[in-house]
């Protein structure tokens, strides 16, 4: 006879089993298709224990500068995603059922559609005789064209219209979970609505503010579709320089050391928003 | 009366940007409505007159149809595994008390966070060893990766709001596993499961980066579409687009109406 612990004990250690047979073809599935293959990449880049192909990037000024350029392409995509974003998730938090639903499809509907559609859309959109600068020239805003496609600008304009709904979301629902009594009662307290805002609304808020930065930093910072369509060649991001090595030069070892370098990019950024996320989170716990 | 007139201004103008920014959201969706209708031959804002011929066009072109199936069937394969392997591994990410588990949940996230492109590569490089390029289902098992995140953060929200107790209490009814999943657990995460499905096949169906690389000759729609913008821009692809809109509408639609935390596959988690 077994004691009710030890019998207790064995049904949670049959369960556990269970679950882990449960989870294995799927963990299957992120071994062999995803966590291989990207190691497998990586490890092309220091074949034959060399670091010459890591040298080669480093030293060469155009990598070196197309990885800064693209570092500043997603840190503006970042503060920009962030201005606009604001504004939206805070009104959609207030507004009321209808607004919030209406808002939110908007915001949805563009989010789920296919990056190529909306980028198809911007290159008609922006070109010289485009519907943007039609319209501007209609209303006498401006005499020439202005030069909004295959340029920074249209760049920008197209991966910010891309990534929005990355920086709303997550900092609507951090403004959803601040309780609204408490600016009320900074409000009750004589805190003009301002005041109440930057002082108890908004720290509350950041939690998602970092969340969406983190999100929308590292999704641009590998971009790939959007800088190449719209970009017309003027303006490189280090995805770009990746392809570009695999398919006209097959140049695999050198393709996976761009990749690692990306990748590591990536990560300690990544790492780094989280760490703050994880600060803040405990602030406001 | 003063300091209620100030909180109104406020309102108005917070109100307006977020109309304006709702407003740029959209914009890119809206213009290619007129466009697909354009009785003009080539590519021209606003149309002159009004015809179905983009549409004819499309729907006439074997190689569109194609590519159009294709994709169909890839992003169909793509939710039947992210699915089926998706909603076990919530299952064990969010019940099992196992040590090594939040290092698990990363491994499950990562997909979302390593760069596409990079993925994509190194997919190309073993699937061209394994002769997989072009195989349609190659690409379906590829998307699933990048799939089971948001299946995965769907249903694992959906199970977090499950009362445990019912199970318990099934069981203690003599009811057996199988049967407890299937009449008790399931039925009650339906919501998150439509949600999780429609989205997981909405991801496989627009997905550019991955097929670029995998499809060979065999192009999905993405990928007809890509090629077919860097040639030439007619009005085919804004009727495809608008297709793809409507598509997407419906999906999000239906999501709303029988699913649930469409929201949270914001990776917020």
């Amino acid at each position: 006879m077994s004691s009710p612990g030890a019998s207790r004990r064995l049904a949670g250690r049959r369960r556990e089993l269970a679950l882990l047979a449960f989870a294995t073809p799927a963990l299957l599935l992120l071994g062999v298709v995803f966590a291989w293959p990207v190691l497998r990449l990586l490890s092309l880049s220091v074949e034959g224990g060399s670091l010459e192909h890591f040298e080669k990037a480093a030293l060469d000024g155009l990598y070196v500068s197309v990885l800064g350029d693209s570092l500043k392409i997603a840190a503006a995509v970042t503060a920009i995603c962030l201005v606009l974003a604001y504004p939206v998730a805070f009104w959609l938090s207030r507004a009321g059922r209808i607004g919030a639903a209406l808002g939110l499809f908007a915001l949805l509907l563009p989010f789920w559609t296919s990056v190529l559609v909306r980028t198809y859309a911007w290159l008609v959109l922006l070109g010289r005789n485009g519907v943007v600068n039609r319209a501007l020239r209609d209303w006498g805003l401006i005499e020439a064209p202005l030069p909004l496609l295959h340029n920074m600008a249209g760049v920008l304009i197209g991966m910010v219209q891309v990534l929005l709904p990355y920086m709303v979301l997550p900092i609507y629902a951090a403004l959803l979970r601040v309780d609204p009594d408490l600016s009320r009662a900074a409000e009750g307290l004589g805190a003009p609505p301002w005041r109440a805002f930057l002082r108890v609304t908004f720290p509350l808020s950041l939690t998602g503010v970092s969340a969406g930065c983190a999100l929308v930093f590292v999704l641009s910072l590998g971009f790939f579709i959007t800088p190449a369509l719209l970009g017309g060649g003027r303006v490189v991001m280090i995805s770009m320089l990746i392809e570009q090595q695999v398919r006209e030069f097959l140049d695999w070892p050198f393709a996976a050391a761009l990749s690692a370098v990306l990748l590591l990019v990536t990560l300690a950024i990544y790492g780094l928003i989280g760490r703050i996320t994880r600060g803040g989170r405990l602030e406001a716990a | 009366m003063r300091r209620h007139r100030r909180i109104s201004f406020g309102r108005i103008l917070l109100g307006l940007v977020a109309g304006l920014v709702f407003a740029f959201l959209m914009l890119p969706l809206l213009v290619v409505f007129p466009i697909s209708l354009s009785s003009a031959s080539y590519l021209q804002f606003p149309p002159p007159g009004l015809s179905w011929q983009w549409y004819l066009r499309y729907l006439d072109d074997p190689s569109w149809i194609e590519a159009t199936l294709r994709s169909v069937k890839v992003a169909a394969l793509c939710t039947v595994l992210a699915m089926g392997l998706g909603v076990p591994l919530a299952f064990f990410l969010v019940r099992s008390r196992l040590p090594g588990i939040r290092l698990l949940d990363r491994l499950t996230a990562a997909p979302i966070i390593v760069p596409t492109i990079v993925l994509s590569i190194a997919l190309y490089g073993v699937f061209a060893r394994l002769q997989l390029i072009g195989e349609w289902y190659g690409i379906a098992v590829a998307h699933s990766v990048l799939a089971l995140p948001f299946v995965v953060i769907l249903v694992g929200a959906g199970l977090r709001t499950f009362d445990e107790a019912q199970e318990q209490a099934a069981a203690g009814l003599g009811a057996r596993w199988p049967a407890i999943l299937w009449r008790v657990t399931l039925p009650q995460l339906r919501p998150s499961l439509v949600s999780a499905a429609f989205l997981a096949f909405i991801s496989s169906f627009d997905e550019l980066v991955i097929a670029m690389f995998l499809s060979g000759a065999e192009m999905t729609l993405p990928k007809k579409m890509f090629d077919n913008i860097m040639m030439e821009i007619d009005p085919t692809i804004a009727a495809v687009s608008v297709l793809q809109i409507l598509l997407v509408g419906l999906c999000l639609g239906l999501a709303s109406l029988f699913g649930r935390g469409v929201l949270t596959t914001t990776m917020t988690r």
